[in-house]
């Protein structure tokens, strides 16, 4: 595949691993926000190639791994209602509520259905006028133009049957979150690299700037991912502390206007409570007035409530960089996909489900 | 969630920029994706796909300048291993 | 109800053919007599049936392999195949995989009230043409007709009788560290055309299923006297399930070179797009094959000869310690281990 297989090339890693040890003169802490880079990391084993004075913490950017226990919750009440087809990413299905999810939900007869885009959900809407169509939006800055259009289009054709569940969260605030935190180890930040292809990466500059790290914003192959690292090395060894673009193919300053003109037509900024991390302020999305119309709480009653995870699990502590999986004593025995204790076991983002996909079986070896 | 896709576009439908979409090969496999934000979008282009909607079109010239950039290193590298030998 | 076209709502002519298979038909009346005589006989086309008795007498001749499978895929065609031709490949080949030379099949049908009764005719065609294909014969059968809204269209139980050929004892308690990991041809065809084929996924691919029987290739494995220790095809579940299975039944560990299992370029993007591991889908004319290394060269040079498995290779070997586990080593150098997939991301695929 072009613009993927070049980026896999096993040379060109090595290459860059060579030059990033050849880089580093003592130990660095590193971060990478985005689960979708968290899990090509343990995927292509990355973190491996580098030498041992570097260390990357796992971030928060798992939108299915913070999305709070209320919605889920009511995303599960919502599908029990017979008028209700509730439209999700696939993600979202095993994510547990305080009892529950979707998938259980579906298999006591609820209509879930999973769709690939925020327009499915609309096709079905005007496929089914007689049902209600819920759609259960998710996710980052990235997924957030689509989600709108969704909105925007529903309410362009009037179409009475379709309303979204909003459960949306933004990058910068968990940057502040973390870094502003007293046990923070992170010296320099791997930002996401398609959330900036939407917003560009202006609004990381101020945070740069104000804690003195360096942000280079990074795509998801291997040779991105090290390239990104290199840079951020970089920048700490010269003692910078400045945004960079690593993923110049699909990352402009400005990111993607259009996109951009429509989540600030569709949406707000609003504080929003991070499951396992807590109430961050301007940290989500919510509906513009303008669309209020087309709110699934509006419609059905507020999202509320919700008890937080087990008492064993450290989601929170994982999300926020400051324990690894493996500490975990629940990790791989209490706690499996099959059987998750906490978010980030089940989603394909979380940083748990990485490390037991891609790692557990070592330590069992041992 | 946060993973795009890059594909080719072969053809593209529609006047309308929100409503307007593209059939897009991604490597032997065609879907139907919405071009509602890269209305510069062309056939033959390449763009990033997510959850059905192209977010960019990808800058073969970037792609190709960051590769140049690595090259750079190489040189380091072959420069280094030279002066290496130089030393055995 | 899936599987094609919608029933015709005209009223049906009690004397002609219906357009549709009617409740009535599995009632062991006359309904289902007319059904069996005008389109299940003729087009499975075997004098067995023809008797029309409850069950047939076989004498095969030594030891057997019995197998049975029942198929419940959606939607009931696919690019290049469907249920009958995956009945007829899935119980023939793993009859082979127990190193058996397939004799017979029983064929049990379960329909669903208002199934086209064009669907059933092409399915059996299918049926038959597979069969013949392989040298089978099907020699007796069933007939269920359930109300509409049960049984998606059709589901499909085939049994089989197999001539044991092997002269060892073919299974995971044959594997030994040092072994090789042979596998057939490339993965995960099967389940991306499954996938496609269905609605609500919108993608359009070239990928056609690779459901083929894969008889002829082990068979001549077994006749060429390589000693075969283990052979095993992987469907639900795909080559990860397979591997992972044989590895903990015979407790040894798997390392699986990643670059070496071949992966079709429009699986591999159908893949990224779904989100799915080409490892954990199915294949419905793959086979692993499990033998001492210094066999490798001459079974890959036997394999190679038919059409099924002209793109066998070796993919990884067997080992001592950590009994159970499967390992892959990534392009760069690193191991990783390789697990089933949870099970619940494609229902009803094969």
């Amino acid at each position: 595949m072009r613009f993927r297989d070049e980026y896999r090339d096993p040379a060109r890693v090595r290459r860059l691993a060579r030059a990033i040890a050849r880089t580093v003169t003592r130990p660095r802490t590193l971060m990478e926000v985005c689960g979708g880079q968290t899990h090509a990391i343990l995927r292509f084993g990355l973190d491996r190639l580098l030498p041992e004075t570097v260390t990357l913490l796992h971030g928060p950017g798992c939108p299915v791994c913070v999305t709070p226990v209320a919605h889920i919750d009511k995303a599960i009440a919502l599908a029990g209602l017979p008028e209700v087809i509730l439209c999700s990413y696939g993600d979202m299905l095993r994510v547990p509520g305080s009892s529950g999810d979707l998938a259980g939900a579906r298999a006591r007869g609820g209509d879930v259905r999973v769709v690939y885009s925020p327009l499915d959900a609309l096709g079905i809407a005007r496929r089914e006028p007689e049902r209600e169509v819920v759609f259960f939006a998710v996710g980052f800055e990235t997924t957030a133009p689509a989600n709108a259009m969704a909105v925007w289009q529903a309410k362009r054709e009037g179409l009475a049957n379709f309303s979204m569940l909003v459960s949306h969260v933004l990058v910068p605030p968990a940057l502040h979150a973390i870094l502003g935190s007293p046990g923070n180890r992170v010296e320099g930040f791997l930002a996401a690299g398609h959330v900036c292809t939407i917003m560009g990466y202006r609004e990381y500059e101020p945070i740069a700037a104000r804690y003195r790290v360096p942000i280079v914003v990074t795509g998801f192959e291997p040779v991105d991912i090290l390239e990104g690292v290199l840079m951020c090395l970089r920048q700490l060894e010269e003692g910078r502390a400045e945004v960079e673009n690593q993923y110049t193919r699909s990352v402009r300053p400005e990111g993607n206007p259009q996109a951009r003109r429509l989540v600030a037509e569709v949406f707000r900024v609003a504080s929003r409570h991070w499951r396992g991390i807590g109430e961050l302020p301007e940290s989500g999305l919510v509906l513009a007035p303008a669309f209020a119309a087309f709110d699934a709480e509006r419609r059905f009653g507020p999202a509320a409530g919700g008890e937080e995870m087990d008492a064993g699990c450290i989601a929170g502590l994982v999300l926020r960089g400051e324990r690894k999986p493996p500490d975990c004593p629940a990790f791989a025995s209490r706690c499996t996909p099959e059987r998750p204790l906490g978010v980030t076991m089940v989603s394909s983002e979380g940083a748990c489900a990485a490390y037991y996909r891609y790692r557990h079986a070592e330590s069992l070896r041992r | 969630m946060c993973l795009a896709v890059p594909g080719r576009v072969i053809a593209i439908a529609g006047e309308d920029p929100p409503t307007r979409t593209g059939r897009v090969d991604f490597g032997g496999v065609i879907k139907e994706i919405s071009l509602a934000f890269v209305p510069e979008a062309r056939p033959g282009d390449h763009v990033l796909v997510h959850v059905g909607f192209a977010i960019t079109v990808i800058d073969e010239e970037e792609a190709r300048r960051v590769r140049g950039w690595l090259e750079e290193i190489e040189g380091m590298e072959a420069g280094e291993a030279e002066s290496d030998d130089a030393l055995s | 109800m899936s599987g094609g076209e919608s029933p015709s709502w005209n009223c049906p002519l009690p004397e002609a053919e219906s357009e549709v298979v009617r409740l009535a038909a599995g009632g062991g009346g006359r309904a289902m007599q007319r059904l069996l005589e005008e389109v299940i006989r003729p087009l499975l086309d075997d004098p067995e049936l023809a008797r029309a008795h409850d069950g047939a007498v076989l004498d095969p001749g030594g030891e057997i392999a019995f197998t049975t499978d029942t198929f419940v895929v959606r939607p009931l065609v696919f690019p290049g195949g469907d249920i009958g031709a995956l009945a007829v490949c899935g119980t023939a080949n793993d009859l082979a995989m127990c190193g058996a030379e397939p004799l017979v099949l029983s064929l049990g049908l379960v329909l669903e009230e208002g199934l086209p009764v064009a669907v059933l005719r092409r399915v059996l065609a299918s049926v038959k043409t597979s069969a013949e294909a392989i040298g089978l014969r099907i020699v007796t059968g069933d007939l269920k007709v359930v109300e509409r809204g049960r049984a998606d269209g059709l589901y499909v139980n085939t049994t089989g009788i197999g001539r044991l050929r092997s002269r060892h004892r073919i299974g995971p308690a044959a594997v030994r560290p040092g072994d090789v990991v042979i596998l057939s041809g490339d993965v995960g065809r099967h389940g991306i055309a499954v996938l496609a084929a269905r609605e609500g996924l919108g993608f359009e691919t070239m990928v056609a299923t690779d459901c083929a029987p894969v008889v002829a290739p082990v068979l001549a494995l077994l006749e060429a006297g390589v000693a075969v220790h283990c052979l095993r095809d992987p469907t639900r579940g795909g080559l990860a399930s397979a591997l992972v299975e044989i590895a903990e039944a015979a407790s040894v560990r798997i390392l699986v070179e990643e670059a070496a299992v071949p992966v079709r370029e429009e699986v591999r993007a159908a893949c990224e797009l779904l989100g799915f591991d080409p490892l954990h889908l199915p294949c419905e004319g793959r086979f692993l094959a499990f033998l001492a290394a210094p066999e490798a060269e001459r079974a890959l040079g036997i394999l190679r000869n038919f059409a099924v498995s002209r793109e066998a290779v070796v993919i990884g070997r067997v080992e001592e310690g950590a009994s159970g586990r499967v390992l892959l080593e990534t392009p760069f150098g690193q191991e990783r281990p390789l697990d089933m997939p949870s099970g619940e991301q494609l229902p009803r695929i094969c």
